[in-house]
């Protein structure tokens, strides 16, 4: 896939500023994907200004539901959690593991270091200057890049979703060509999606409690609520080895130019030796910070993908089990209603309601998280098998780099 | 009189006597130039002792030298040269006088001098020092004093000019110079009366000598022991000055290292056994052979450098914590293998604890640093990591500390033997060799002896700010700003190192606990070629988790250490420099003062005031001496640091060299084992289906 990244930083009264970046296609692998040629889905572009992210979002298909073979939009990352929630709250797609909505793009903590940098561009030398920019750049560009990739990955799982392909609300994101002026949640909103989630998480407790009469979903219960603590203590734990990754890389970048500060103070033999290992330090230090890259963008996301997907999962799971409960009930009021005979024929409805939307709900379920497995572990296998061969490519390039500067350097004493 | 005045406190002798003496060393000090900055190291304590057993002369002897540096001794020759002893003054000194250049290059001076360094026990050979041993035996000081000192002055010159013959005629020959001396001292007592009696008492001096051996006090046998051995080195080197051959300056030098050598450690020794308590007569006996030893390695430095460095190994191993609680203390096996000859075996072994190390540097500091020596500092104390290992019982950071420490106070020793001067030293020897050594007390951080030590460094750091050189050496004008320059870049390079252990250790750290959590992972995922790779996953990276945490131990041992030693290094560097500028300084002093002196004769000339005339005139033949010998001094010193300094740059070159060498031969085993980890995980990925 061909990637050009072109990033803009304008300077304004001595403060860094980054006015744009924009992103080529970028798709993040972590996520096994049916190859479908009727609908594609990619983002070709993004641009960040100052407090939003603009995605280009471009399609390609055959369908007959849409007026073009292939058009852009553009999209922010409010819209996609407009998409997101919206297949939540549809009933119809109960059965389904909904993908995980994309995190909100953080620039928040890059932006101020650079911002920072701006403030002491005066207290420090210019060469230590230019790192330090270059580091945050790098970093900056880095969180895009990541951002990009999680937001595209959600449009690649809903387009690949046989059902959710073809939602109407997701042909009206990717088609409409203006704002969709979607509004972020207000206050209110927002305290009764809270009561709404500590009402969930107290229910999913309850319906957790309900033995399961079908084996497969009690085995996938227990295993799914395992997981999903492990992946996350696996992920915050994957995080912090990575930040301190890349401290120590940044550590032997300042070496390197205090090194080469020290080198150049004289031109004896030993400041030549300095010199050198300055050089070798400075491009080792590149490959660790690639190396804390990769581990970040190969385990560390998909660590998270899947902590996000394993809580889609539970969240079927309830659903599934929510259903249950109140099949149960209605078999229940069914035979007081029989009993008693009285509203017989009502609780005969709500009963073969609710049993159609628990079968309906569990015949989904199962399929889904059959492939949720499968999808896990292809993209588990894709990841650690790129993480193996970027680390060993990794370790062999630093592995000679530092072969070829100890020749240098026992040539020369 | 005198000896009231003489029990006064050594800075200020204020009695006749000293000024006779003073007056003789000032001279010779322009010659052996040596002679006077050994002399004031022994601190002003230490001087005492000396005193009280000798009664009062010793103590002059000493304290002479101490009083010229510790300034202004002109005053002193102001109030002192009025009393019965200026017709002395003016003897001796209109005699030489005559000689003009001669007044500060000729032999005359040159005698006493090596008496001076040698203790009063050399008294015998000429009579001004002969003095000192006349009083005891003669009890009478007064008298000798009133009347005996005018012939006796009389005689000493021109017996002095008849040594100085002698000296002249044969300088090659150290052994007759010795012989002759006795001699000319017999001969020439008889044209003058009085001194006669001097002489005999000298002459009787020297035979009492084995009685006072008998005498309880054991530092006199002691210093009349080392008397001998020490002669005929100091009066070669003043024998050759006079001649003014540098060539010849060499041979002889190294001749007297060679003989001093052999013989001032057994003295040395035995003195501290016998006489604790004053470090005065060790430290002025080595301090007398450290004078020569520079000498020879400024000339044979290249070849010194390449014999001592491979037949000397020196490892600290084994500590080993002795006793409990808070006086518990880490004691360390000291192996030294080696091949040198001036070592008793080829291999020992002794056990130290850390304060004798430190006292070991307090020593060679004390002797070698104000010559512009780069004397190697030891690592720093540390209450703090020194109390966890005492209270704490066995955790991982006192271990960490003590092999901190262990691998510090190696390279340590390492640097302290592979310099050619300080592994002459009798005290490296000592502190290689024997098995127990004086419990070094001024070490302690708390101690009267730090406070002092601190104090001095005070006023070090203020005269050092007052000091303003102008720099006139290019070289030295350079390298002090590269060194200042160097130690800043090191200073923050070490803070980065730091900074790389500390990341590495935490990403060891997070390592091990993403490898326990990815193990946790692999246990609960349900397929097993997943679960399979991912507890493979867990493996290797608790086995990369092993490689970081020593990656971060070579960072720290092999750069951030050797950093943190060239940090203190170069503070030693500095203090060399500083070493200088002080001997600068002096130098200028003593040539404002002579500047004053000159215009003082002026004014003395233009009133027309003759009596004066004759004593300003003295004084500045006497100053002219000093500018002259400080001069020297100067140059010497600058001469000695820049040797050092050359000396030092190669040595940190090499080790700079070595050290970061062997840093990237860790890094690259490091890389070699992680592409071993993941080769081995590449086929387990792979299998996942």
């Amino acid at each position: 896939m061909k990637q050009t990244f072109c990033v803009i930083f304008k300077k304004e009264s001595s403060i860094i500023a980054v006015d744009s970046i924009s992103c080529g296609p970028h798709c993040l692998m972590n996520v096994d994907l049916q190859t479908d040629a009727t609908l594609q889905v990619d983002i070709s572009d993004a641009l960040s200004e100052r407090d939003k992210v603009k995605f280009t979002v471009h399609t390609k298909s055959t369908l007959p539901n849409f007026k073009q073979n292939e058009f852009s939009v553009v999209r922010q990352h409010e819209e996609f959690i407009w998409l997101h929630d919206s297949f939540v709250e549809n009933e119809e797609y109960a059965g389904y593991i909904i993908p995980p909505a994309p995190p909100r793009p953080d620039f928040d903590a890059s932006r101020e270091k650079l911002q920072k940098l701006g403030e002491g561009e005066g207290s420090m030398t210019k060469e230590e200057f230019t790192k330090m920019k270059q580091e945050l750049e790098a970093e900056y560009l880095a969180i895009f890049k990541k951002t990009v990739a999680m937001h595209e990955v959600f449009l690649c799982r809903v387009a690949a979703h046989p059902v959710l392909r073809k939602d109407l609300n997701f042909h009206v994101f990717l088609e409409y060509n203006q704002d969709l002026s979607v509004r972020g949640k207000n206050k209110k909103e927002k305290l009764e999606d809270f009561f709404k989630n500590v009402v969930k998480s107290a229910d999913g407790v309850l319906v957790a409690g309900v033995k399961d009469v079908d084996d497969f979903f009690e085995h996938e219960k227990t295993f799914l609520l395992e997981y999903h603590n492990r992946v996350k203590e696996a992920s915050a734990k994957s995080d912090r080895k990575i930040r301190s990754h890349k401290n120590a890389a940044d550590d032997i970048n300042r070496i390197a130019s205090t090194l080469y500060t020290l080198g150049t103070q004289d031109s004896t033999d030993l400041c030549k030796f300095f010199l050198k290992v300055s050089e070798l330090f400075e491009k080792t230090r590149k490959i660790e910070a690639r190396v804390a890259a990769d581990e970040d963008l190969k385990l560390a996301d998909l660590l998270k993908y899947y902590l996000r997907e394993s809580q889609a999962a539970k969240d079927l799971l309830y659903r599934r089990g929510r259903a249950l409960v109140d099949y149960e009930n209605a078999n229940k009021a069914l035979d007081k209603a029989r009993a008693k005979n009285k509203d017989v024929l009502q609780a005969e409805t709500t009963q073969q309601v609710c049993c159609q939307k628990f079968e309906k709900i569990s015949e989904s379920a199962k399929q889904e998280l059959i492939d949720f497995k499968t999808r896990r572990v292809a993209a588990f296998r894709k990841n650690l098998v790129e993480l193996a061969e970027l680390e060993l490519k990794h370790a062999k390039g630093n592995l000679q780099l530092l072969q070829s500067c100890l020749g240098v350097l026992k040539g020369d004493t | 009189m005198a000896a009231s005045s003489e029990r006064s406190p050594p800075p200020f002798p204020d009695s006749e006597e000293p000024e006779l003496l003073e007056d003789s060393d000032e001279g010779a000090d322009a010659f052996t130039g040596t002679s006077i900055s050994e002399m004031d190291s022994p601190s002003p304590d230490s001087t005492r002792p000396p005193k009280d057993i000798f009664n009062e002369p010793p103590e002059d002897i000493f304290s002479d030298p101490l009083s010229n540096i510790n300034s202004e001794p002109q005053k002193k020759v102001d109030t002192k040269i009025p009393s019965p002893s200026s017709d002395e003054a003016v003897d001796l000194f209109s005699e030489p006088l005559d000689d003009d250049s001669e007044v500060m290059s000729s032999p005359e001076v040159q005698n006493p001098m090596p008496d001076l360094l040698n203790e009063p026990v050399e008294a015998p050979k000429s009579d001004v020092l002969g003095e000192p041993p006349v009083h005891k035996n003669a009890a009478r000081q007064q008298d000798f004093f009133e009347d005996p000192p005018k012939g006796s002055n009389n005689s000493s010159s021109s017996v002095k000019k008849a040594v100085s013959a002698e000296l002249f005629g044969d300088d090659e020959d150290e052994e007759d110079l010795f012989k002759e001396t006795p001699k000319v001292v017999t001969k020439k007592p008889q044209p003058s009366g009085p001194p006669v009696d001097v002489f005999t008492e000298v002459k009787s001096d020297v035979k009492v000598k084995p009685q006072v051996k008998d005498d309880p006090t054991d530092l006199f046998t002691e210093e009349a022991l080392t008397a001998p051995a020490q002669k005929p080195p100091a009066s070669s080197s003043s024998s050759s000055r006079t001649n003014g051959v540098h060539s010849e300056e060499q041979d002889l030098f190294s001749e007297a290292t060679v003989e001093l050598s052999l013989d001032s450690p057994l003295n040395d020794r035995k003195k501290k056994d016998a006489v604790k308590p004053s470090l005065s007569a060790p430290a002025a006996s080595v301090a007398s052979s450290s004078s020569k030893a520079p000498s020879k390695t400024l000339e044979e430095l290249e070849e010194e450098e390449s014999e001592d460095k491979f037949d000397l190994n020196i490892s600290v191993t084994n500590p080993e914590k002795v006793g409990d609680g808070m006086n518990a203390y880490m004691a360390y096996k000291v192996s030294t293998q080696t091949s040198l000859t001036m070592f008793r075996s080829k291999t020992f072994t002794v056990r130290r604890r850390f304060s004798d190390f430190l006292g070991l540097y307090e020593k060679l500091s004390e002797k070698h640093s104000q010559n512009g020596y780069i004397v190697p500092p030891p690592p720093e104390k540390s209450i703090l990591g020194m109390t966890k290992v005492k209270v704490g019982k066995e955790d991982p950071s006192s271990a960490e500390f003590v092999e901190r420490r262990r691998a510090a106070l190696e390279r340590y020793l390492q640097r302290v033997v592979s310099h050619p001067s300080l592994l002459q030293d009798p005290d490296v020897r000592e502190f290689l060799e024997k098995e127990e050594l004086p419990r070094a007390v001024s070490t302690q951080a708390l101690s009267g002896a730090g406070f002092l030590k601190m104090l001095n460094k005070a006023t070090d750091a203020v005269s050092k700010m007052t000091i303003k050189m102008n720099e006139q050496d290019v070289w030295f004008d350079e390298k002090i700003q590269d060194v200042e320059n160097e130690e800043q870049h090191m200073r923050k390079l070490h803070v980065m190192v730091e900074s790389l252990v500390n990341h590495r250790k935490e990403l060891s750290g997070n390592t091990a606990v993403f490898a326990k959590s990815v193990a946790m992972l692999g246990s609960s995922e349900d397929n097993t070629a997943l679960s399979r790779a991912l507890s493979q996953l867990a493996e290797v990276e608790d086995r990369i988790e092993q490689l970081h945490q020593e990656q971060a131990s070579n960072d720290f041992f092999t750069f951030s250490e050797l950093l943190a030693d060239y940090i203190r290094l170069l503070g030693a560097v500095k203090g060399c420099f500083d070493q200088r500028m002080k001997a600068w300084q002096r130098w200028q002093d003593a040539e404002n003062m002579l500047q004053k002196k000159r215009e003082a004769e002026a004014k003395l000339l233009w009133a027309n005031k003759p009596d004066k005339l004759q004593q300003a005139k003295d004084e500045i033949a006497e100053w002219e001496a000093k500018v002259t010998q400080y001069e020297r001094e100067f140059e010497r010193i600058s001469a000695t640091v820049r040797k050092e300094v050359i000396r030092f740059d190669k040595e940190k070159a090499r080790d700079f060299k070595r050290q970061i060498v062997k840093y990237l031969e860790s890094l690259l085993n490091s890389q070699q084992q992680l592409i071993k980890y993941w080769e081995a995980f590449l086929p387990e990925a792979k299998a996942i289906a």
